[in-house]
């Protein structure tokens, strides 16, 4: 059985679709990603999930409960945690917690052995409001506080996002443990480079799936070959390359254009055509999650 | 545990009704002490003498001149008396006139300084009942002034300062108390747990209660010792209707805080919304009678105009509590129907 099951969700406010037919199945015990730019529907979608809102169309199931008919049930089993900052910033960092414990009904002590890797990293500042914590820490509570009550299912939205790139990796890697614990974790992130610390994960954009995979299949699926490309004046060699014959898709990626190219591409002929870029440079590269996304999105 | 983080909202909500209390009770008086009078009487006669003597002794006048003859304009510009009464020249004998049915003319004139109205008009009702005391020359002048001869202001301000401090307190911030967990996004997190809404909203609610209730202690205390208001209709009785209106009042926050999306919108609803038409249409400020016609059906669905009048006749006119059933029941009525209303409106989904 899946932890998570989404039917062909939908779901709009105003003119604007949010969702539009939604699918996919966590497996459970998955950390299941959500990768997508800001308004790709990543935070209305765990809205759904968490019961908070009801989709227009289609359906989800989480832990085998309905969203809609059993959402009491829900909420008893899933973590949630908002992509705001969501606790009580002017309390301390031990009432958050001994709150969010009282909130469920349960005793911080039962929960320890669950919270403690995460929780032990912020004890030092128990005292400490928690509005004055720094972008890592306040993740790190918000987290300790979504596990206090041993949730089966957790829903992490953007939880990485403003948090320093250390702090980062530190907090995958505590994803990585829990799931080790049986957890199934459903995870959003605009960053493509986090992409691959998840077991599968889901390109989407504007409310819809652009793909499901892992993250090297997903790579795998990469079937054009791609280039990337440098030059003195790196804006003339864009429009120039964008020009060029058997060149698809040109696009800046980091310090160096990305460029993907077609069957019939040629790399002597593609220099002759853009003979008067100074300094050109070009050699093919590995495809990344972010160029699949970007190739999907162009499709 | 949450309120009391914030010191200085506790403070100023535990402050503020013995601040307007004072404030109205003493500052913003509109009762008339220390009323400087000058009396001008061409014959000092023994119904003259009396009349003075009465003036003189009563706590609200000072007699600050007592002649044959004063320049009247000057003493009232210089502002050295408010007041100036002059009797008659042939006083006793128009008093005995009058006595046998005679129609004459007055035998004592009052001049009053009316540049402040309200000193003006309440003193010369008062000096009037003064000089008339006298049975025996009660056909002179014929006013009685009931529950409030003294026309203290305390009186009429205190049952509208409780009606307007409970929804200040309770509508207003439970209102931005819980619109603020949605601006913090904590309601979010609130809502995606096992806890039902209806505990949040008592939660939310139960320390506005309990902040109120120790208002209502306060207030009653001030009124009773500091005022000298009578509370006549019982204690009880006083206290039972603020419950109950402090029970509307927390539902009329919860409502707003369903309608308003961010703490600045419920602050502005409460204000706009409710405390203006509060104060306008209770009867506390303005009596209701002036309303122009159109107005006249607003002031009663403004749940304060009800407990103002209950509050009114128990404390100062003295009724029992079963003297007001009238207003006790619509304010019950008026709860259930807001509770509803909120509670049926305040959802544990999101939109």
């Amino acid at each position: 059985m899946s932890a998570i099951k989404v039917e062909n969700i939908s779901k709009s406010f105003g003119k604007v679709k949010a969702l539009d037919g939604i699918s996919f199945d966590v497996k459970r015990g998955e950390l299941f990603g959500l990768i997508g730019p800001d308004g790709a529907g990543k935070t209305t979608l765990f809205r759904v999930l968490a019961t908070l809102l009801n989709p227009d169309e289609g359906g989800a199931e989480v832990d085998g409960f309905d969203i809609v008919k059993d959402y009491h049930a829900i909420r008893e089993r899933v973590g949630y945690m908002p992509g705001r900052f969501s606790l009580y910033q002017d309390l301390t960092v031990e009432e958050n917690l001994n709150f969010f414990a009282a909130l469920f009904g349960v005793k911080v002590e039962d929960s320890y052995d669950l919270v403690a890797p995460i929780y032990r990293q912020i004890e030092p500042f128990k005292t400490r409001r928690a509005g004055k914590l720094s972008g890592g820490m306040k993740q790190k509570l918000a987290l300790s506080c979504a596990l206090i009550h041993r949730p089966s299912v957790l829903f992490l939205d953007e939880p990485t996002t403003g948090v320093d790139a250390v702090s980062r990796s530190e907090f995958w890697d505590m994803l990585a443990d829990l799931k080790q614990r049986g957890i199934t974790i459903l995870v959003s992130t605009p960053y493509m480079d986090e992409a691959s610390r998840c077991d599968r994960i889901a390109l989407c954009n504007e409310g819809r799936i652009l793909g499901i995979d892992t993250p090297t299949d997903i790579v795998a699926g990469f079937d054009s070959s791609l280039y990337a490309i440098k030059g003195d004046n790196m804006y003339q060699l864009l429009l120039a390359a964008r020009k060029a014959n058997g060149v698809r898709e040109c696009y800046p990626f980091g310090e160096a254009h990305h460029m993907i190219a077609d069957a019939e591409f040629d790399v002597e002929q593609f220099k002759a055509e853009l003979v008067e870029v100074k300094g050109l440079h070009i050699e093919p590269t590995k495809p990344s999650i972010e160029d699949m996304f970007i190739k999907l999105m162009k499709q | 545990m949450h309120i009391l983080r914030d010191v200085r909202t506790m403070m100023i909500v535990l402050l503020i009704p013995v601040v307007l209390m004072i404030l109205f009770g003493f500052a913003i008086s509109t009762e008339v002490n220390n009323l400087n009078v000058a009396i001008v009487a061409p014959n000092r006669t023994e119904g003259v003498r009396q009349v003075v003597e009465r003036l003189a002794n009563n706590p609200y006048f000072t007699v600050v001149d007592y002649d044959s003859s004063i320049d009247i304009d000057k003493v009232l510009r210089s502002g050295k008396a408010d007041a100036v009464v002059v009797f008659d020249e042939d006083y006793e004998h128009l008093i005995a006139q009058r006595a046998e049915g005679i129609d004459t003319h007055p035998a004592i004139q009052f001049i009053f300084d009316a540049s402040n109205t309200n000193i003006a008009q309440t003193g010369a009702v008062y000096l009037q009942n003064v000089v008339s005391t006298d049975h025996s020359r009660q056909e002179l002048l014929n006013l009685h002034l009931l529950y409030n001869p003294q026309m203290k202001s305390a009186y009429n301000f205190v049952p509208g300062i409780m009606g307007l401090i409970f929804i200040l307190i309770c509508a207003m911030m439970t209102s931005v108390s819980i619109v603020r967990e949605k601006e913090m996004g904590t309601m979010e997190v609130l809502l995606v747990s096992p806890v039902r809404p209806i505990k949040i909203i008592l939660a939310k609610m139960i320390p506005y209660f309990v902040i109120s209730c120790i208002n209502l202690a306060t207030i009653l205390l001030i009124a009773h010792y500091l005022l000298d208001v009578p509370m006549s209709g019982g204690l009880g009785g006083i206290v039972f209707i603020s419950l109950i209106y402090l029970i509307l009042a927390l539902a009329l926050g919860l409502l707003v805080s369903t309608l308003a999306s961010s703490q600045v919108v419920a602050l502005l609803i409460s204000a706009m919304v409710m405390l203006l038409p509060m104060m306008m249409l209770s009867g506390m400020v303005f009596p209701l009678e002036n309303l122009p016609t159109v107005l006249k059906p607003l002031p009663y669905i403004v749940p304060a105009r009800w407990y103002i009048e209950a509050i009114r006749k128990m404390m100062i006119m003295g009724l029992p509590l079963s003297a007001v059933v009238k207003e006790v029941a619509i304010l019950i009525f008026m709860t259930f129907v807001l509770m509803g209303v909120s509670l049926k409106k305040f959802k544990d989904k999101l939109e």
